[in-house]
């Protein structure tokens, strides 16, 4: 039920409920603890019939009651209600459009694209030895998935003792090549934020403020930190420049691109006003552009000013959204002296877009990383700059994918929140979520308990790299080194040859 | 001697920690027909306060002098050889004085209304059932009393 806020009249939804949720009460110990857990008040015990009874019409599937239910009594099913079948008009179509006849506002969603567009990652197989150059045994032998982000010299000079004479850039050093992309402090809360840095110190990798700030607990993390500067430059001052290990400009977002940010002012609570350096219950509203950033001239401006800032010591990286021309705008990017490009594919995640630009906006990373490492081989610039990618990578296999057509690293978001208990139920934005995750509701963001968030995400990562050591070990390549940008180590399936010409991959067979 | 501290900065008030006490002590390791609806209860030694947005789970410190001991009339509340605070059954009268002074409301009127009802520390389990229930860790055993 909607109502007008200018007249207070009320509008039925005439929206059928998404999910049933079923109960088996036989099971039922009526425990309730599937209704102190709905945080959409899909659950409640009826005390006259001493019986639990769902409200279907509220429950948005997250899963939770079912989690928890310590008798697994509980199935969240699909609603079996139907309309009548129409290729055109989908059930979809006909819930966004009624959704819209009901509020008249744009229709937001949460984290990524969820359309069936295909996913290249599953039209690309790995390669393994046979026979004439042996696999590895990564159980047995050293297997280096130490990774270094940032410029690389055109030409190394050596003395005639060994030591190095060329100056080197500033680097990050990571000992898998994952890291945790930007999720900002208001879209998610304290808890999370410092999971997310709890692992990445863990694991010898970094996690990314976004651009909410850094929040004053978190300072002892900054050695496994890259902040963020975003168009709303959120909580950015000196000291967060200082703290952090590399810099991030912010651009665009895979889940939006060339749409900004807007944290609504009931989430700005005094700890995150504070940290975002913006009054109590304000909007936070991020801008689309960055107002100072017109050109690749005023990137250069800003990426260079951050530099002397931080005294040239941090690499600066700049993210932008996959979308039809990033190989040009990459180009650009590493000229502008950029150390990391980072790119975010149309599967990326976010806190709120609105639906129709989450959907509709954007390339696949696939074609976006293939693109841009190849345009910047072409041009002779690659070793100037570190690739890193994000936007709903799913598992180590491609995450070797991707570092095989070209990445140095890959950055994942969502992956890391489904292991916090994330079931992309896309409820982000209604600041209601079930897991604890992208809410700030003090009751609900306890459920992220940081120790134990911390201990999901590490195993994550440790699993992901057990599994990229065999993967290497297969090919019997002993360092991730060797794999990165070789494109030889992948075949295709099921795609056309204008797919493998950007790909720049053979077909299986082949 | 270990003892069950509760964290209240991550207490979801889930109450999962009554119901694997109360199944723990129910005789019956089957979570169904231990608190199958309709039949009697057993009151669990750790029970969940709310109060507005926090909640926090209270169940007996085992105190290294347990004032509901002291002041026990008939001696059925004692401390058993393993060092735990524990009620006799059969000696205690329900005269509720443990209630009253146990200053974390850790005591409570067994369902019967006859006899106090606490936690035992669950002898025979590594951990108490409650500690392992506990989804977000905010259940804890930590050495060292109250």
């Amino acid at each position: 039920m909607h109502s007008d806020p200018a007249t207070g009249q009320t509008i039925k939804s005439y929206l059928p409920p998404r999910f049933r949720v079923s109960r088996d009460d036989a099971r039922c110990i009526r425990c309730q603890v599937c209704e102190n857990q709905c945080s959409f008040s899909a659950q409640r015990y009826d005390q006259e019939e001493d019986r639990m009874v769902a409200v279907d019409r509220s429950c948005v599937g997250c899963h939770r009651c079912e989690a928890l239910c310590p008798t697994g009594a509980i199935c969240i099913e699909p609603s079996p209600s139907t309309y009548r079948e129409n290729a055109n008009w989908t059930a979809r179509e006909i819930r966004n459009l009624n959704r819209q006849a009901e509020t008249g506002g744009v229709l937001l969603s949460g984290m990524g694209n969820d359309r069936p567009y295909p996913i290249y990652w599953d039209h690309l197989l790995l390669d393994a030895s046979q026979v004439t150059n042996p696999a590895i045994d990564p159980l047995r032998e050293p297997m280096e998935l130490r990774t270094y982000l940032g410029r690389r010299p055109d030409a190394l000079e050596v003395a005639p003792d060994g030591s190095l004479l060329t100056r080197l850039e500033p680097q990050l050093a990571l000992e898998i090549p994952l890291m945790f992309s930007a999720l900002s402090y208001g879209a998610i809360n304290l808890n999370v934020c410092r999971a997310l840095a709890m692992a990445a110190t863990a694991c010898g990798t970094y996690y990314n403020t976004g651009e909410g700030g850094l929040h004053e607990s978190l300072y002892c993390y900054s050695p496994n930190t890259i902040v963020q500067v975003a168009s709303g430059r959120f909580g950015v001052h000196l000291d967060y420049l200082e703290a952090a290990a590399a810099i991030e400009i912010k651009i665009g977002q895979g889940a939006k691109p060339g749409v900004g940010g807007h944290l609504p002012g009931e989430k700005v609570n005094e700890a995150i006003s504070s940290t975002r350096m913006i009054p109590l219950g304000t909007d936070a509203l991020s801008p689309a552009p960055q107002h100072d950033i017109y050109s690749i001239e005023d990137l250069r401006l800003l990426i260079y000013a951050l530099k002397e800032a931080t005294r040239y010591i941090k690499p600066v990286s700049v993210k932008i959204a996959a979308v039809h021309n990033c190989a040009a705008i990459a180009s650009g990017i590493a000229r502008a002296g950029a150390d990391i490009i980072a790119i975010d594919g149309f599967r990326g995640g976010t806190g709120a877009a609105p639906t129709m630009i989450r959907d509709n906006v954007g390339i696949p990373i696939e074609f976006a990383l293939a693109a841009v490492d190849s345009r910047l081989r072409e041009e002779g610039i690659r070793n100037q700059v570190s690739l890193v990618v994000g936007g709903g990578l799913r598992s180590s296999a491609d995450v070797v994918k991707a570092i095989a057509l070209g990445a140095d690293a890959c950055y994942l978001a969502t992956a890391a929140l489904i292991a916090l208990g994330c079931t992309l139920c896309q409820q982000c934005p209604t600041g209601r979520c079930g897991w604890g995750i992208a809410t700030n509701d003090p009751v609900l963001a306890r459920r992220i308990n940081p120790e134990l968030a911390a201990e999901r995400l590490a195993n994550l990562l440790q699993g992901w790299a057990m599994e990229i050591r065999e993967m290497l070990g297969g090919m019997g390549i002993n360092a991730i080194e060797s794999l990165r940008g070789n494109r030889l180590r992948l075949r295709a399936i099921g795609l056309t040859d204008r797919e493998l010409d950007i790909l720049g991959v053979l077909p299986a067979g082949q | 001697m270990p003892t069950i501290v509760p964290n209240e900065e991550y207490c979801i008030g889930c109450r999962l920690c009554e119901i694997a006490c109360m199944v723990e002590h129910s005789g019956c390791s089957d979570v169904f027909k231990a608190l199958r609806p309709g039949r009697p209860r057993p009151c669990p030694g750790t029970v969940v306060e709310v109060e507005g947005d926090r909640a926090l789970s209270i169940s007996c410190r085992h105190c290294d002098h347990p004032p509901c001991v002291l002041a026990c009339l008939t001696g059925a509340m004692h401390r058993s050889p393993e060092g735990r605070v524990v009620v006799d059954r059969k000696r205690c009268a329900g005269c509720w004085t443990c209630v009253l002074v146990c200053p974390f409301g850790a005591v409570a009127k067994g369902p019967d209304r006859k006899v106090a009802s606490k936690c035992d520390f669950c002898p025979g389990r590594d951990r108490p059932a409650c500690v392992e229930a506990c989804p977000n860790r905010a259940l804890r055993v930590v050495e060292g009393t109250a």
